[in-house]
């Protein structure tokens, strides 16, 4: 048991977002949530992350209806990294990831070596422990993404919610990162763009379109030549690749009307 | 150094810091008792304070130990209370509102306290027994609360606050405005903007007795919640998926601040720069992290407020300009300074 969501609902603006949704991350799955931009992929990991109350429906963590959760205890356990974090504030790369300990901190409680040394950890695993010191404004983006990712890790989550955490990220640091949330022992649901990335590092996919599930399930079941036409609108190749042996998908130029 | 000692050894700098700030603090008082119309010798004003607070016997002349305990002590020691809760107000809202141009009075209360204290003292409202600075009390709750549902009405994000205070300062000012041009007198505008300017004189141990208090809680307050404000570095959603129940720390801190801020300007008018100044020169001293920069904020708004004070006293001879003046006057080069810093520094 640990993250999910039962027919869950949502609207914006009078809009609704989402409408229907049910889906659940089986414990160390990483759970890939595809779909074309629009389909309601950020608004459901911040529902799941209990950042946005549902309209309709119920998200549960162990079963339990997340809104009755403190909010303090959901922070030990599920970390969301937003897709554009930005502040004014002169803070550092170690002041960012920091902040991750922070729910797991008393009121009065100092700062302890654990703390410092979980911290020192994620900044070695997103290769940014020689940056430690460098102030945010001063990053590039693909350096603000891996430091909000750093800061994520260091809330020590069983759940990890990320939204495109790939974007801004040059290719290696891509693999690197999908790599190193594959590794870690916890369940992740991950809204990625790159379908061969999502094919390629996901356990599942959900496939959204128009704020409602399309389909779910392992990637080569999900990812068909039809339905990326019929959903997304282009026309692909798909096979299993030699190299990795995962599903591996070659765009097609539009056919010139 | 291992990373305990590291943390140890600046937590000591940190409170050396702050000692170092206490003693400076406290010359600061000693000297703005000791000048004035009537210059004291410093000796004589420690003899005063000592007499009175520690119970010595030292000889000193009856005219020398009223003038400081009755006028300059009190009006010292407002000082410091004056520019602590500016500061933190200052600190507080820019980091809650996300929004580095955030100042005490950004939602509305000096320009309610203002229309207040018109209200009072041009209109006679309340038929006398309403004090000025009841009136610019009333006022100043008066704006906060349009304020509020203004903005909870738009939605309540900070762009939405911010832009509320603007609307209802604006209005406010407006009224004041009416009032003074319609049916104020010379001496009686004089008067008011002598108040307006943000003015100490007149200050006694019973303004202090009602501000020290509120200033104490609501800076305790603010404290506390430090690492809550440091959550909201990226913001209310950021903050939320942190644990902090942004809801009730922006209710608390918003209420603390706003009552801290509205008994002050009713008592001394609207003194301007350092709830917006003081924050900004902290952060350079103490760095982003509140646990360091809300008492660096507190200790420098007290020190730069007691300074400004004797600055006051001291720039005219024979004449006391309000304190206001000198805090815009110091403070917007001040703050033309930091800004230039920031930018070669980034």
């Amino acid at each position: 048991m640990t993250i999910a969501a039962r027919n869950v609902g949502w609207s914006a603006g009078g809009r609704m977002v989402l409408d229907g949704v049910t889906l659940e991350a089986a414990p160390g799955q990483v759970l890939g949530l595809i779909g074309p931009n629009g389909s309601g992929k950020s608004s459901l990991l911040r529902l799941l992350a209990g950042l946005r109350r549902v309209a309709s429906g119920v998200v549960t963590l162990d079963g339990r209806n997340i809104d009755r959760c403190p909010r303090g205890a959901l922070a030990r356990r599920v970390a969301m990294v937003e897709q554009q974090a930005a502040t004014e504030a002169p803070v550092t790369v170690l002041d960012v990831v920091r902040l991750g300990r922070v729910p797991h901190r008393g009121l009065f409680s100092s700062w302890n070596a654990p703390d410092g040394a979980l911290v020192d950890q994620v900044l070695c695993h997103v290769g940014l422990h020689a940056l430690r010191h460098r102030l945010w404004h001063t990053l590039s983006g693909g350096e603000r993404q891996r430091a909000q990712i750093a800061r994520a890790l260091a809330q020590h989550p069983q759940e990890l919610l990320l939204d495109e955490p790939t974007n801004h990220l040059d290719v290696q640091h891509q693999l690197e990162i999908l790599a190193l949330i594959r590794r870690l022992p916890v369940t992740t649901v991950v809204a990625l763009h790159d379908l061969n990335l999502a094919a390629m590092f996901c356990d599942n996919l959900v496939l959204l379109q128009n704020g409602r599930v399309r389909t779910a399930g392992a990637p080569a079941d999900v990812l068909t030549r039809q339905r990326l036409l019929e959903v997304f609108g282009v026309s692909a190749h798909l096979g299993i690749s030699p190299h990795h042996g995962r599903l591996h998908i070659q765009f097609l130029p539009p056919q010139p009307r | 150094m291992d990373p305990a000692a590291r943390i140890g050894s600046r937590q000591a700098a940190g409170f050396n810091l702050i000692g170092v700030a206490a003693i400076v603090l406290l010359l600061g008082i000693t000297v703005a008792v000791s000048v004035g119309e009537m210059s004291i010798p410093i000796g004589t004003s420690l003899q005063v304070m000592s007499n009175r607070l520690l119970g010595t016997g030292y000889e000193v002349g009856r005219i020398q130990d009223g003038i400081i305990w009755e006028y300059r002590l009190s009006r010292a020691l407002f000082a410091a209370v004056l520019g602590a809760g500016l500061a933190v107000t200052g600190a507080v809202l820019q980091t809650l509102l996300r929004n580095p141009l955030a100042e005490p009075y950004v939602l509305g209360l000096s320009a309610g306290a203002s229309s207040g204290a018109v209200a009072i003292a041009i209109l006679g409202l309340g038929a006398g027994a309403i004090s000025l600075s009841g009136g610019a009390f009333i006022g100043a709750l008066l704006a906060l609360a349009v304020v509020a549902a203004l903005a909870s009405a738009s939605g309540g994000s900070a762009e939405r606050v911010i832009l509320a205070g603007i609307v209802v300062s604006q209005l406010f000012n407006a009224v004041t405005s009416y009032i003074v041009a319609t049916a104020a007198n010379a001496e009686q505008a004089r008067g008011v903007m002598f108040w307006l300017l943000g003015n100490l004189s007149g200050v006694r141990w019973t303004d202090l007795a009602l501000a020290a208090p509120v200033v104490l809680v609501a800076c305790g307050m603010c404290l506390l919640h430090a690492r809550a404000l440091d959550a909201f570095a990226f913001g209310p959603d950021a903050a939320m998926a942190l644990g902090i129940r942004i809801a009730r720390v922006r209710a608390v801190l918003f209420g603390c601040t706003a009552a801290m801020v509205a008994v002050l300007v009713s008592i001394t008018g609207t003194v301007g720069f350092i709830g917006l100044v003081v924050p900004h020169a902290a952060r350079f001293l103490a760095g982003p992290g509140h646990a360091r920069l809300l008492p660096a904020t507190i200790m420098l708004g007290a020190i730069l407020t007691v300074v400004a004070d004797i600055l006051s006293r001291i720039l005219v001879p024979q004449q006391t300009l309000p304190i206001g003046v000198v805090t815009a006057l110091f403070g917007a080069p001040a703050f033309a300074a930091i800004l230039c810093r920031a930018r070669r520094a980034s």
